[in-house]
């Protein structure tokens, strides 16, 4: 031993006990694939049952258990892994640093997931049915009325938690340590100041919900009355400690994506990215204000009406910055030298889509309307926009993006288009009817409705399978690429691409940067 | 065939509909709608027309945004063999993007604010009523200074066979209750909204009211409808197995009307307190038994007593065996499950009565009967 140049340890015993990031970065890729699948499954089912009015395949107990589940696995099984695998991949390879600061915790935080997920999943078998209260789960619906698997679920989210907050002080630790010489703050690629920025949102939020399922399992067992109004507690207090974790929660989500298209359009528009200082500046400027909105998710709990007012200029307020990103990504591509390769295309898919869902978002902001909005199909539409628009069409694209230079293969570009295609068409057939559904006043969450809702929920429906049958492809298109695609040991694959993830060999060693690079300081950042 | 094809073409012509959003401007409540309905109410139009506000100066962003990023699709791409420029900043018109947008929302924020002030506008009620969030019903209390208080239950009418596919859906099919919320036209009426057992969210769009149903604490809201007509809606905040079985019905009469109706109400009431000290015979029990058990009992234990989500009641220990332990369980619930306390919920004939129906039908024949004054004199231990 002694030797630090080796490679991989072989069998099982690679995963298990590896510390590379690399390695601890495509298990999280791939287990956030997992959960994808898994999360869309009970996705489908709720689709499949509300193709027409009445009660055909489920019962309306099942219903909610499988809207639970899905918002629950997709929030913290797909989307935040699948954006911290792609933080252990690159970050490292992106401000030259060997690894990430804190292996060993860093193997610990991914391999605390499955276990959390396997122990959720089998609550749908466990007497009384899977958690069915929503992935908000709103005392005391979640507390006094809730089945015996909740304590099950707390125990589960107490898990995911302690995983987050892992991986975000790791992400800090790296980011702040391990910079090669040379890599000033404003130097690094916006992806990381996008991790960042949210690893910090991660430390400070995660013990939060930590603090409410705590509270909540206190109430089921021990006799306390956080949340009962019987007790001298008040089920409005969940609102508020949930919210507070939940509205930062959202951007957790989606500021990694604004990174990663941050780093895509400049490298096929073939110019650099426009406006990186205010780039920065508007990330930490969403990331402030979420700590001071999470009220208008509760609008209608009976605020006073001050309450109401801040948050509502607060929440209005959030579109400034936000802005200000759109009009720098166009700018980015105005006058540049434009191609449309599939990473692209989900970027640009993301631009349009993520727009609209950030104009239902101000409509939503405007407290007085949102009395009609609340609760309804209007909100589902609009955070699946911002969620599956934002969140994984640019994570799809991350993945089409740096895929060759992972694996040294080149993914089948008619393929990954046809995926962009399809997914896009599939995705707006689901969501955009659903706006109107809600404005008429179908409220979210039911098994079944009313006559006049039944076509554009079939549309929606119609649309559901063809998104979810274009994921196949794209598992399709991946594996075929690692095991078959086209070889290919350019360092830069993408002519336009910048930063140092494009100066290490193709596909990356499993070791980069054990030396630091050298940055050259008139450049001014990746 | 040709209802299909139409709907069919209703189908295609959906993303259409959108761009011409606008011209749905009628009545809620119809199919295929895509857009808010204006409502019946002051308040109602005025969220309508700030809805209308913000949605068109979002459109004009839109389409602004959008129309510079598909011109630079089009126009500079590398296949037409654009050169890329190297520009990646401008202080000014960074410094624009950022102070325009503000005082546009400075400009939404006014109408929102004083919308807002009109919706917590709760003062000079003529009249209240307290909205009771159950799972999964509503309850409508009539508060009333001079005297008798109108209470009652608002259930689900829609049958079990229409749910499950086995007969043809009606026309409002899940919007329809068994006893609908009687509100006089042009009268200020606040409500007082709170809940049982869980959170509800009491919603008609029409009226533009919507209020969580918070167990433990009241909340306000109030409503002034000019138009008469019968309003529907639903429960809109997640409340367990039957949250969207949860309907309300709002009809709202002219000021006569809705005096008579309150009249009838309060004779009726009369008339349950004096049942109540009558005795009945079994029959009269079991038929009136089966009427409360359909209504209250059917959605958990099923039609024939077979069980569901609650125990079955055919041949259970419960129902054949002794009178006050089935007595405890319909009056006060088993805490920490779906069964809920019904003692509040029906009165003492209706009690007896489906007591008595449990007891004596899907093969149980106890032979027994429950009278009224049973469950007065074992509510009062």
């Amino acid at each position: 031993m002694g030797d630090h140049h080796h490679g991989p340890a072989k069998g099982i015993s690679r995963w298990l006990f590896t510390t590379n990031h690399k390695d601890i970065g495509t298990m999280y890729l791939w287990f956030s694939f997992a959960m994808f699948i898994l999360g869309g499954a009970f996705a489908m089912i709720i689709r499949a049952e509300l193709f027409q009015p009445g009660m055909q395949l489920v019962d309306p107990a099942f219903f909610n258990q499988m809207t639970t589940l899905h918002g629950l696995v997709m929030v913290f099984g797909a989307i935040m892994p699948s954006f911290v695998g792609l933080a252990n991949w690159m970050i490292p390879m992106m401000i030259g640093a060997p690894d990430m600061a804190l292996p060993r915790m860093n193997n610990w935080s991914f391999w605390i997931l499955p276990p959390a997920f396997l122990l959720l999943a089998s609550t749908l078998f466990m007497e009384g049915g899977a958690p069915a209260f929503g992935w908000t789960f709103y005392a005391p619906l979640s507390t006094t009325y809730a089945p015996p698997s909740v304590t099950i679920f707390i125990f589960c989210i107490h898990v995911l938690g302690l995983s987050s907050i892992m991986g975000s002080i790791n992400i800090i630790a790296t980011v702040m340590n391990m910079r090669a010489p040379g890599m000033t703050y404003m130097k690094m690629p916006l992806f990381v100041w996008t991790w960042l920025i949210t690893a910090f949102l991660l430390v400070a939020v995660m013990p939060v919900l930590a603090g409410a399922v705590t509270m909540m399992l206190m109430d089921i067992h021990f006799g306390t009355s956080f949340f009962s109004a019987a007790g001298g507690g008040d089920p409005v207090l969940f609102q508020h400690i949930f919210w507070f974790f939940g509205h930062p929660e959202v951007y957790i989500i989606i500021l990694p994506a604004f990174g990663v298209v941050s780093q895509i359009i400049p490298a096929f528009s073939r110019k650099p990215l426009f406006g990186y200082d205010s780039m920065v500046y508007a990330t930490a400027s969403i990331a402030f204000l979420s700590f001071i909105v999470w009220a208008h998710h509760m609008y209608t709990v009976g605020m006073p009406i001050a309450g109401e007012l801040f948050f509502m200029y607060a929440t209005m307020l959030i579109a400034v910055p936000t802005g200000v990103k759109v009009f720098n990504w166009i700018s980015t591509m105005w006058r540049g030298a434009l191609t449309f390769e599939t990473p692209m295309l989900f970027c640009m898919g993301f631009l349009v889509l993520f727009t609209i869902g950030g104009f239902t978002g101000l409509m939503l902001s405007i407290a007085p309307s949102d009395f009609q909005y609340h609760d309804s199909y209007f909100v589902v539409a609009h955070f699946h926009y911002v969620m599956v628009a934002g969140a994984v069409f640019s994570m799809t694209a991350a993945v089409y993006y740096w895929l060759p230079k992972w694996c040294g293969r080149m993914y089948n570009e008619t393929m990954g288009k046809t995926h962009f295609w399809i997914s896009f068409i599939g995705f707006n057939l689901t969501f955009f009817p659903q706006h109107f559904v809600g404005l008429a006043g179908m409220p979210r969450r039911i098994p079944d409705y009313a006559l006049q809702f039944a076509d554009f929920n079939m549309m929606s429906s119609i649309g559901a399978f063809i998104y979810g049958a274009s994921q196949i492809l794209f598992l399709y298109n991946v594996i075929a690429t690692i095991v078959s695609g086209k070889p290919t040991s350019e360092e830069k694959v993408w002519d336009g691409a910048e930063g140092l993830e494009w100066t290490v060999p193709t596909p990356a060693p499993y070791h980069t940067f054990e030396t630091p690079p050298k940055i050259d300081p008139a450049h001014a950042h990746s | 065939m040709c209802f299909e094809a139409k709907r069919l073409f209703r189908l295609a012509l959906g993303p259409v509909l959108m761009l011409v959003s606008a011209v749905a401007l009628a009545a809620g409540g119809e199919v295929n709608q895509v857009n808010m309905s204006p409502g019946v109410t002051e308040v109602s139009q005025e969220i309508y027309s700030l809805h209308m506000i913000i949605l068109g100066i979002c459109t004009i962003i839109g389409i602004g945004v959008f129309g510079v990023m598909f011109y630079s699709i089009y126009a500079h791409r590398k296949s037409r063999g654009h050169e890329p420029a190297t520009f990646h900043e401008s202080t000014k018109v960074e410094i624009a993007w950022t102070i325009i947008p503000f005082f546009i929302l400075i400009g939404m924020a006014f109408p929102a604010t004083s919308t807002l002030l009109d919706i917590y506008d709760n003062d000079d009620a003529e009249m209240d009523v307290l909205i009771t969030g159950y799972q999964w019903k509503w309850k409508y209390e009539y508060l009333n200074e001079q005297g008798e208080n109108v209470s009652f239950f608002s259930n689900l009418r829609t049958s079990q066979s229409e749910i499950y596919n086995t007969e043809q859906k009606g026309e409002h099919y899940l919007l329809e209750v068994d006893e609908p919320l009687v509100l006089p036209a042009d009268t200020k009426v606040r409500f007082l909204v709170t809940a049982n057992d869980v959170i509800h969210s009491w919603w008609v769009p029409e009226l533009a009211v919507k209020k969580d149903a918070i167990p433990g604490f009241i909340n306000e809201a109030w409503t002034r409808t000019t138009v008469e007509g019968v309003y529907r809606g639903q429960c809109a905040e997640l409340c367990g197995k039957d949250h969207g079985f949860m309907p309300i019905v709002v009809n709202v009469v002219s000021k006569d009307e809705y005096n008579e109706w309150l009249g009838t109400k309060q004779s009726e009431a009369a008339q349950i307190k004096e049942l109540m000290a009558q005795t009945f015979t079994l029959d009269e029990l079991m038929e009136r038994g089966k009427a409360v058990y359909d209504r209250n009992c059917l959605a958990c234990h099923g039609a024939g007593g077979e069980g569901g989500v609650g125990t079955a009641i055919a041949g259970s220990a419960i129902a054949t065996g002794e009178l006050g332990g089935h007595l405890d369980i319909g009056v006060n619930g088993v805490p920490g499950t779906a069964m809920q306390a019904f003692g509040g919920q029906l009165n003492d004939v209706d009690m007896a009565a489906v007591i008595t129906y449990q007891r004596n039908a899907f093969g149980n024949n106890m032979g027994d009967m429950v009278q009224p004054i049973d469950v007065f004199n074992f509510k009062k231990g």
